[in-house]
């Protein structure tokens, strides 16, 4: 909401000096948020002056310009260059002296063109922030005026007014007007308030038919609360609009368009309250105001043809529908250069009904705001009069008898507040009188009764409906400067949960080894779902967003790979080429068949049923924590002494071997296979029976097609079902002292076994004085038969109760090689 | 074969002189093991006269024994103390043979970092956990009732479209992403027992594009306290104990009127941030209010016999303002350069 100062100093006192920052600061205090402050910028010497005389020059562009001869009110008339032909000699028009700056910043100097030196220039209405038009200077008499030659022009067409912008709560509808603001700005620093909805004399009308037939009321509430009309006749609309008001409709962001929408839009500006003027002689008879019928139409006043819902409420004559209740009128009715005869409409309508009219049509109007916000249902009467005052003020019409008061009872609600709670609820020893004269200084009344105070709500505060919203107005009032800081004691608390632990131990575990944490957005394109959201080819159900705002991002994330992939290539084009990533985060499961979310939804002010509760829990899918990284690039760069190395599938394996180390969980690594990695490079990754992730790297194509070089190593794993699998309280076994004997082992085996499977049957074979054992060489080549390999393995032998002798490692060892022979056809390398 | 040289004082003299020139004289392990060959071992002059005490009268035994052991021992010590001084300076030369350029080492390091974002909402959560309260967490893809109408979103509420909310396709799904950390709010009364003390870091979401001050996915710690008697007071307490845990002793809070569906009375709190790099500021931080009676309604809680309040700001404001940063965009992009400037600390 704009306010232009002027026409807030007509409501309520404020100081001649007073700066935008003081204005805002008081506004503030009351609970609207400064958003912005709205000038003119316009500064220095510009004045009106009189065109004495032209002569029109032909140019070789084309163009004829004009050398005119003004009088500013000095001795001698100044010679301006202006490319304009829409005035004539005795014009007044506005001149913009040498040393004058117009919005831009614009500075106007004396300067040279068309082969004159134009001392000055003649401004239109564009150029001085007043409108749109710009294709000729302002004449003033189209606004009606004849102001002395030399007289500021700033100071005559308001141009050194200001407006302060302020955010206003959606639960303050009353403030969207300088009505609302100026009683705001009155509570805030003691000034003096005068309501500008006392001021207009409201005379009697009666004869106009309006029937309100609303056989469809939304959640039980009528649809009209209040419905004014009037008649003014013989008014002249082509009429210019005062430059008062245009200044003050710009300043408030409305553009000024023609004198009676200028004058509807003004009054709603003042009151609040929307008005619709109608072409009386284009009404058919009188107003029905009713709900739509199926199939019916309307084309509104921005010439769209809207098909109605049976929710929308409609404004109707004989002819059908004639406009959309409080949102934006027809266009068959609309007032035309050749109207004469208005009628006002100043209606009060329900705000959810509007609401949802003006979100099912896209058609957020200023009018449609105030009343979904809830406009003040008894200032109908004020807004007409104050209409038709302006009617026939600025233009020549007479007040007809013809009109129609329908207004609803406006019963408020008496609350009761009762003694102590503002004081429980705020931490603040209000005294009774405070609470009394804040809940007055708003409007309402109050009683004080034995047990506290009993109070009606002003009929502009529809938000005041129960105790609390009557504390926060004594808050307010009384300032939340007055609310002390108390700290607390909560009772003890158990910490942080073990998932949430883990999690940050993993993070930090990634970090601390060389990875980068990164936080992608969750929004992916089906495709890369379809390539990463499953190891199979189409087994990715996923969620899609309904109003996503990249259609190539619509749908959420299955996994965290395609952001790793998509952070990864704009490191890599901003020549970063090396790199660890990883992230840890939610993804999205939903399963295929299924269907989510809620057909109803249970009430918002109440316990749901446990059924239906239980139904809202499991309307949704399943959102694990992943965790994933990404490789490419060297991990050890070349330096001196040392040659580079590459990253690759290692640097997936490492990773999940700490990943298992830092949660202490057995992660099995076992060949795998997925649809966007290497067929040859692939391990699936489990957790007893469960397959809880992948690492590998990805397919090389697919690779470059995401930008990234060829090798790209990734994994990712579900951290829940890790974290919940980490070994939990682990019984520590005593550490064993006595030495330890060391033997190398070498098996020949079939090259299709894997060293993995060797290294379990190993362990298996030894038995429990193996301690250790780890691959060291897996050779080929001379010595060792066609198809076969050679693997070299180092145990490490201890027992827990006695110095191991080499004759008993060695029995050990034998029988790890007897199980391998057995198993898998190893047979011992001499 | 010549006549032994028999024991006399001038010959041991001369073996002893003989044997501690050449000590001296030896520069190198190799020379003073060249000089054990001719002055101390088998064969030496000394060696000799030593086996000669065999042919020595019994008479003078005593004497020429001694004679010969001093002369020993003067050797043995004058060789053993050369050939300490010689290994501490060969193991010397060593070591500045193997002096490299300590900056030219080729390092295996590879810097890592966690995300500041991250990073802050743990130290955040952390300062509430240690009053006693605990983090409690909720999804993302939230049923409409959680994230709206439990909160006193009426479905018809400007209010409710003010959220800039994304949708799940069907929209009559009533699905969505949080619009805010809110929904845990909720989740967190229904589930625990009373009192509630718990905040909600996580990530939420609206339709804004990404720009300079804008992200449509972004981070909020909310909070909400339910006990017997708790004031607006004690949210204030609560705020500004956590402002000075951040910003030091000096931080304050201002409440300024404002509208929330889900408190009443409502405010929007601004931090005073004693630290900031460019002098003392006020900031704006965040919201926060009195729980609305009709949020405990919905959570099966009698709005007469307890109440609260709650909080909320946003993770990415906060570090744009601790942290002297002007562009939102340097948070979400993930160039592996802005983490790194923090490493694990923030």
């Amino acid at each position: 909401m704009k306010i232009p100062m002027s026409w807030l100093r007509e409501f309520v006192e404020i100081p001649a000096d007073v700066t935008h920052e003081h204005v805002h600061a008081a506004l503030v205090k009351v609970g609207f948020e400064e958003e912005d402050v709205h000038g003119f910028d316009i500064s220095g010497p510009v004045v009106v002056g009189q065109v004495l005389e032209f002569v029109g020059e032909p140019q070789s562009n084309g163009k004829t310009i004009n050398w005119c001869q003004v009088d500013v009110g000095e001795a001698e008339p100044r010679g301006i260059v202006c490319g304009a032909h829409n005035f004539v000699v005795g014009d007044k028009v506005v001149v913009t002296l040498p040393g004058s700056v117009l919005p831009g910043p614009f500075p106007i100097a004396a300067r040279k063109t068309y082969g004159h030196v134009s001392d000055g220039m003649i401004a239109s209405t564009r150029e001085l922030g007043l409108g749109d038009e710009h294709d000729g200077i302002l004449v003033l008499s189209t606004l009606g005026l004849d102001p002395e030659v030399g007289t500021s022009a700033i100071e005559l067409l308001g141009l050194d007014d200001f407006a302060v912008e302020i955010n206003v709560t959606p639960d303050r509808g009353y403030a969207m007007s300088l009505r609302g603001v100026a009683r705001e700005y009155a509570l805030s620093t003691g000034a003096t308030f005068t309501d500008p909805a006392d001021a207009p004399t409201i005379t009697a009308a009666s004869g106009f038919p309006v029937v309100i037939a609303d056989n469809a009321p939304i959640r039980g509430r009528d649809g009209v609360r209040a419905f004014v009309t009037r008649v003014v006749r013989n008014v002249d609309v082509t009429k210019p609009t005062p430059s008062w008001m245009i200044t003050r409709l710009t300043l408030a962001g409305i553009r000024s368009i023609s004198l009676t929408v200028d004058i509807t839009n003004y009054v709603m500006l003042e009151l609040g309250q929307p008005i619709h003027a109608y072409d009386l002689d284009r009404v058919a008879d009188g107003l029905t105001v009713r709900r739509a019928q199926a199939g019916e139409t309307l084309t509104t006043l921005d010439d769209k043809l809207r098909t109605l819902n049976p929710e929308d409420l409609l404004i109707t004559d004989e002819s059908g529908p004639i406009g959309l209740a409080g949102v934006m009128g027809g266009a068959s009715t609309e007032i035309t250069d050749a109207s004469t005869n208005v009628l006002i409409e100043a209606a009060n309508f329900e705000p959810i009904s509007i609401a949802r009219t003006a979100r099912r049509h896209k058609l957020g109007s200023e009018a449609s705001r105030r009343f979904e916000r809830g406009v003040d249902p008894l200032v109908a009467p004020a807004a007409a009069a104050r209409v038709v005052e302006l009617l026939v003020e600025l233009g020549g019409g007479t007040v007809d008898e013809l009109g129609s008061d329908l207004l609803a009872d406006h019963a408020a609600d008496v609350v009761d507040l009762p003694e102590g709670y503002a004081q429980g609820l705020i931490g603040v020893n209000y005294s009774a009188d405070e609470i009394t004269d804040s809940l007055q200084a708003i409007g309402a009344e109050v009683t004080v009764t034995d047990t506290g105070w009993s109070v009606t709500p002003p009929s502009w505060r529809p938000d005041l409906g129960d105790k609390t919203t009557l504390v926060e107005e004594v808050a307010r009032i009384v300032g939340y400067d007055r609310i002390p800081a108390v700290l607390p004691v909560a009772p003890p608390g158990r910490g942080l949960t073990r998932a949430q632990r883990l999690r940050r131990t993993v993070s930090n575990s990634l970090a601390a080894s060389g990875l980068t944490e990164v936080l992608a957005y969750p929004f992916i394109s089906q495709h890369s779902n379809d390539l990463f959201g499953s190891p199979e080819v189409g087994g990715a159900t996923t969620i899609k967003l309904a109003n996503a705002l990249d259609p190539d991002a619509a749908t959420l994330r299955r996994s965290l790979l395609p952001g790793l992939a998509a952070i990864a290539h704009r490191n890599v084009s901003r020549g970063l080429t090396d790199l660890a990533l990883f992230e840890v985060g939610t993804v999205f499961l939903p399963e295929a068949g299924h269907r989510y979310g809620s057909t109803s939804l249970p009430l918002g002010y109440e316990l749901p049923s446990d059924a239906a509760l239980a139904e809202l829990r499991a309307s949704i899918p399943e959102q694990p924590w992943h965790v994933a990284a990404l490789f490419l690039g060297d991990a050890v760069t070349r330096q001196p002494g040392q040659q580079p190395l590459s990253r690759g599938l290692a640097d997936a394996l490492a990773t999940v071997q700490q990943l298992a180390a830092t949660l202490s969980v057995d992660i099995n690594v076992v060949t795998g296979s997925h649809q966007a990695m290497h067929p040859g490079r692939t391990a699936e990754l489990r957790v007893g029976d469960h397959t809880v992730g992948y690492a590998g790297e990805l397919l090389p194509a697919l690779a470059l097609e995401l930008d990234l070089p060829r090798v790209v190593a990734v994994l990712e794993l579900d951290l829940t079902v890790l974290i919940a699998s980490a070994a939990e309280d682990i019984a520590a076994t005593p550490i064993v002292s006595y030495p330890a004997a060391t033997q190398d082992l070498s098996l020949v085996v079939p090259v299709a076994v894997q060293a993995g499977e060797l290294l379990a049957i190993i362990r298996e074979g030894a038995g429990e004085l193996l301690e250790n054992v780890r691959l060291v060489d897996d050779y080929r080549g001379t010595g060792i038969p066609e198809s076969h390999k050679s693997l070299t393995f180092a145990l490490r032998f201890r027992a827990n109760d006695r110095t191991l002798t080499q004759a008993e490692a060695t029995d050990a060892k034998n029988a790890a090689v007897a199980l391998a022979g057995e198993l898998v056809a190893a047979e011992l390398r001499e | 074969m010549s006549e032994p040289t028999p024991i006399t004082e001038p010959a041991v003299t001369a073996a002893v002189e003989a044997a501690l020139a050449a000590i001296e004289s030896a520069a190198t392990m190799a020379d003073l093991k060249t000089v054990r060959g001719a002055h101390l071992a088998e064969g030496s002059p000394l060696a000799a006269l030593n086996a000669q005490m065999k042919n020595v009268a019994p008479a003078d035994r005593a004497a020429s024994g001694k004679l010969i052991g001093a002369a020993r021992g003067r050797v043995n010590g004058a060789f053993s103390a050369r050939e300490a001084e010689l290994a501490v300076a060969e193991e010397q030369a060593k070591l500045a043979a193997e002096a490299v350029d300590v900056t030219a080492v080729a390092t295996r390091y590879v810097k890592g970092a966690r995300h500041p974002l991250s990073l802050l909402m743990e130290h955040m959560s952390d300062i509430f956990v240690g009053m006693g309260w605990e983090v409690a967490e909720g999804p993302e893809l939230e049923n409409e009732w959680f994230n709206f109408d439990a909160l006193n979103f009426d479905e018809d509420h400007p209010a409710r479209a003010m959220q800039d909310t994304f949708f799940i396709d069907p929209v009559d799904s009533h699905l969505l992403l949080r619009t805010h950390a809110s929904p845990v709010q909720i989740r967190s009364l229904l589930e625990r027992p009373l009192p509630v003390y718990v905040v909600a870091p996580g990530r939420v979401f609206r339709t804004d594009e990404l720009d300079a001050t804008h992200t449509p996915v972004f981070h909020q710690l909310e909070g909400i306290a339910i006990d017997k008697g708790l004031t607006m007071a004690n949210l204030r307490g609560t705020l500004e104990h956590l402002a000075r845990a951040m910003f030091g002793d000096g931080a304050q809070i201002r409440l300024r009127p404002n509208y929330f569906p889900f408190t009443e009375p409502s405010a929007e709190m601004d931090v005073w941030q004693p630290n900031a790099k460019g002098g003392a500021r006020w900031v704006e931080w965040g919201g926060c209010g009195m729980v609305n009676p009709n949020v405990l309604r919905a959570a099966g809680i009698d709005p007469d016999e307890y109440q609260g309040f709650a909080f909320g700001m946003g993770i990415e404001r906060t570090l744009q303002f601790r942290n002297e940063m002007n562009d939102m965009r340097d948070m979400v992009e993930g160039d592996i350069r802005f983490s790194q400037q923090f490493g694990m600390v923030v």
